[in-house]
């Protein structure tokens, strides 16, 4: 019961409300009262905009625990998740949710159909398709002559590119899937907006697996399709598939990229050790883990309910209650990482939560950090020079994303 | 040391062959490990405890652990 919560008016006046804002000057780092409450207790109440008053978990180990433990549930019909929204409209149709927002083995089921371009193997093989990409979207802001923005001409293009040739969806309309992916995950889109968006998306999806069936290609959208035609998936399923893949294959990767480049550009001597990395040294894959770490992009904690009562850290997490892990403040748990708020290119920081932890764990995440690499150990490279054309200040930070980072990156050389 | 696998828990996250890939295959198929090496010799045993404390799934079972590994 959460009762005693609101009988004591000084005990609620004392639940802090989440999410939180970060600092002024400071858009690296998580906000500050997350940080507090880290210091104070691996967990406690917080209250979100439906009043409900859900627990968060901040430090480490416990985050960890928790993503991993099977009595924690990720489907939003069980009573009690703490919704990240006002009207959380998730089972909709043409909701991209799928399978990040069910248990298993149902989850496991579905995930299963979709990792197979995702192996090591599978995405090393993609590795010169990368860099090739990379270095044409280099070539051509190299022939502009003005400053260019970062974001709109190299960021957001290349794990566009990427993402479109392994699902098989055609670049050339990427207009209207980036436009529709935007509306998606931006925060402050009304139900009605994103309900919209996402079934254009699925409607657009839907027609691929379509022509799939009968024109299938050497792509992720077939294999789908073919799941399709033998019954093993229902074909709305697959279109949903299809879209989160799409959305979580760019906003993410694109976000990163410029993000990332910000954060070097404040750290000129790293990035000069940097790019004097070979390509495939271990400094660009530790350049990798760090920025993931460090940067952080998905800011929304992620969301969980008790199916039973979970005893941790000295508390009891009851059945029905809602619980937040935002891996922000896991990652710079200074338990976990020393000096967790600095930057540090050469420090092993593979056990970060970036990608989260447990079975719902980033399934794109080899491809990621492959493009990101290439990314890393091309761009400062090709362009030394490089620097931003603007003021620190005039940049303006994604608060308002459930994915954080930077709208425009204008850079110059 | 001796190593498992539990190829029902696995998320074929890839993590593991990431950090050995002598010890540590994929299915093709699914992306679930797949295990080459079930005695490793002592100088894979920091790499082999890497993955195991890095499988998001808990699906790698090291025995014969001799330090903890975040």
């Amino acid at each position: 019961m959460t009762s005693t919560l609101g009988s004591a008016d000084a005990n609620a006046a004392e639940v802090p409300e989440y999410p939180m804002s970060r600092a002024e000057g400071c858009p690296f780092d998580p906000p500050p009262q997350l940080r507090t409450m880290q210091r104070e207790a691996p967990l406690r109440r917080v209250r979100l905009w439906d009043g409900s008053t859900p627990w968060l978990v901040t430090r480490y180990d416990e985050q960890r625990a928790l993503l991993a433990d099977s009595r924690i549930s990720s489907d939003p019909t069980n009573p009690g998740y703490p919704a990240p929204a006002p009207v959380s409209d998730e089972h909709s149709e043409g909701s991209p949710v799928s399978f990040i927002l069910m248990d298993d083995p149902e989850h496991a089921r579905l995930r299963r159909m979709v990792t197979a371009p995702f192996t090591i193997k599978r995405v090393e093989a993609m590795r010169p398709f990368v860099q090739r990409i990379v270095d044409e979207r280099i070539d051509e802001m190299l022939t502009a002559d003005g400053p260019v923005d970062l974001v709109e001409a190299f960021a957001l293009p290349v794990p566009s590119l990427v993402i479109c040739q392994l699902l098989g969806v055609p670049y050339a309309d990427h207009d209207f899937f980036q436009r529709n992916s935007k509306v998606i995950v931006h925060r402050d889109s009304t139900t009605e907006q994103r309900n919209a968006a996402l079934g254009a998306l699925a409607e657009y999806l839907d027609g691929l697996v379509g022509r799939k069936l009968t024109d299938p290609g050497e792509d992720l959208l077939s294999d789908l399709a073919a799941r399709v035609e033998s019954g093993e998936l229902p074909r709305r399923e697959a279109s949903r598939m299809g879209v989160l893949l799409l959305i979580a294959g760019h906003e993410t990767t694109a976000n990163m990229i410029a993000l990332g480049t910000l954060a070097l550009l404040e750290h000129p001597r790293q990035l000069a050790e940097l790019r004097e990395a070979g390509d495939d040294s271990e400094l660009v894959a530790s350049t990798v883990e760090e920025l993931l770490r460090y940067l952080h992009i998905t800011h929304n904690g992620r969301r969980r309910v008790a199916l039973e009562d979970v005893e941790i850290a000295d508390e009891v997490i009851r059945a029905g209650e809602g619980v937040i892990v935002p891996n922000d403040i896991g990652n710079r748990d200074p338990d976990a990482f020393a000096e967790p708020d600095r930057l540090d290119i050469r420090r092993d920081a593979r056990h970060h939560m970036a990608f989260g932890f447990g079975v719902h764990q980033c399934l794109g995440q080899p491809l990621a950090r492959m493009e990101l690499r290439v990314v890393y150990s091309t761009l400062y490279r090709r362009i030394p020079t490089l620097r931003l054309a603007t003021d620190r200040e005039n940049i303006s930070f994604k608060h308002d994303g459930s994915v954080y980072g930077v709208y425009e990156l204008p850079v110059t050389w | 040391m001796k190593v498992t696998v539990d190829q029902e828990s696995c998320v074929a996250s890839g993590q593991c062959v990431m950090t050995a890939a002598d010890v540590f295959d994929q299915r093709d198929e699914d992306g679930i490990v797949e295990l080459l090496e079930d005695q490793p010799t002592e100088d894979r045993a920091e790499d082999v405890r890497q993955a195991a404390a890095l499988c998001p799934a808990r699906a790698i079972r090291v025995e014969g652990q001799s330090g903890f590994v975040r």
